[in-house]
């Protein structure tokens, strides 16, 4: 490959700040960061993982320290909050210690693999898109240990959205993305709603922002350790914001 | 093409596109107005005259067509949904190795 000498210093100047929201993870959170670790010194680009973890009971914070001290205080930075206190604010406060210009969003619990930060980052740069967004719902994606209902219910949601909202991604309620530093930080501020349709929203509200969104087909393997959730109550949730985005966007 | 004006600095008007609502509120109204049309005499031609009860239900027939048309392609991704049951096996194998490899880099959990 020929790159030009200001191709590779800009190339070289990217850096990748992984946000790692946590609670409760003390089982899943060595092996991700080990993944990540595995797949990112292979790739050759710079990161660095920030956890943030909302007060865990379970020991996370300690298996955290443990694990920073075992890679390193510049490639682990520990950003923990007292409480429990909402995905968006999470985020925001991991992007206030962030150093990279690019932040990766992913979920502690192993569904999300480290092994496609290495094709969203590529794709990214390919195309210069403000948001890369992975995707179960596209070929070459899916999902592992789902039953037809839990199935059932995602595709016919998907479907519903896609028609009303025609937000120019298939999957909105993903949460494996990566994004430049300053759309991510434009995107938090003009979200209104919490939990995880705030996922939803962000990818909507990007659209209506006139941002380039690209996608990385991904495969989900549903949390091996600690329970999934989806109940009546985020499919209302979910219902609730899907009305609110197709009337006020 | 997107029109931005600023207003008093950081309050800003955005023209950029209807919201969806309104885009389906709009392109509803404008399939009522012509049903109705017909319906209603407005529209005078021997084919509507002779047709008239299909005309009457046409909205109930594309609602039915419609319906099917969702069932079907969700049911055709549900079943064609990808499994993932290699990733699933790869990534069991991966766990057993980090485990292996961090416990004896001394890290206890």
């Amino acid at each position: 490959m020929a790159a030009t000498a200001s191709d590779s210093e800009i190339t070289k100047s990217d850096k990748y700040s992984i946000l790692l929201p946590t609670y409760n993870e003390r089982e899943n959170l060595p092996i991700i960061i080990w993944l990540i670790v595995k797949f990112l010194d292979n790739s050759g680009y710079d990161y660095e993982v920030i956890v943030i973890d909302d007060g865990s009971p379970d020991g996370t914070q300690d298996i955290a320290k443990q694990l920073q001290k075992l890679y390193g205080s510049n490639k682990i930075v520990l950003r923990h909050r007292e409480k429990k206190l909402g995905l968006g604010t999470a985020y925001m406060h991991g992007i206030k210690h962030a150093t990279g210009n690019f932040i990766i969003i992913m979920d502690a619990d192993l569904s999300h693999h480290p092994k496609f930060i290495p094709k969203f980052i590529e794709l990214q740069r390919e195309h210069d898109y403000d948001v890369v967004s992975g995707t179960r719902y596209q070929d070459g994606g899916g999902v592992y240990g789902w039953d037809f209902k839990r199935k059932l219910i995602s595709r016919g949601a998907n479907f519903v959205t896609q028609m009303l909202l025609r937000p120019g991604a298939s999957d909105l309620t993903g949460s494996f993305r990566l994004y430049k530093k300053d759309v991510l930080q434009k995107l938090i501020d003009s979200c209104v709603s919490k939990g995880y349709v705030f996922q939803m929203e962000m990818i909507i509200r990007a659209r209506q922002l006139e941002y380039t969104i690209g996608e990385v087909p991904i495969t989900f393997v549903d949390r091996v350790y600690g329970e999934s959730k989806l109940g009546g109550s985020e499919i209302i949730q979910f219902a609730k914001a899907l009305l609110y985005l197709f009337a006020t966007t | 093409m997107s029109q931005t004006i600023s207003i008093f600095g950081s309050f800003r008007l955005t023209f950029r596109e209807m919201t969806k609502l309104l885009e389906w509120v709009s392109v509803l109204s404008a399939f009522f107005a012509v049903w109705y049309s017909l319906i209603g005499g407005y529209v005078k031609h021997p084919l509507i005259e002779k047709n008239i009860t299909l005309v009457l239900v046409s909205p109930i027939i594309f609602v039915l067509l419609f319906g099917l048309y969702a069932v079907t392609v969700i049911l055709y991704r549900v079943f064609t949904f990808n499994n993932c049951e290699e990733a699933a096996k790869e990534l069991q194998e991966e766990i057993k190795e980090a485990r292996r490899d961090l416990q004896e880099k001394g890290l206890r959990w």
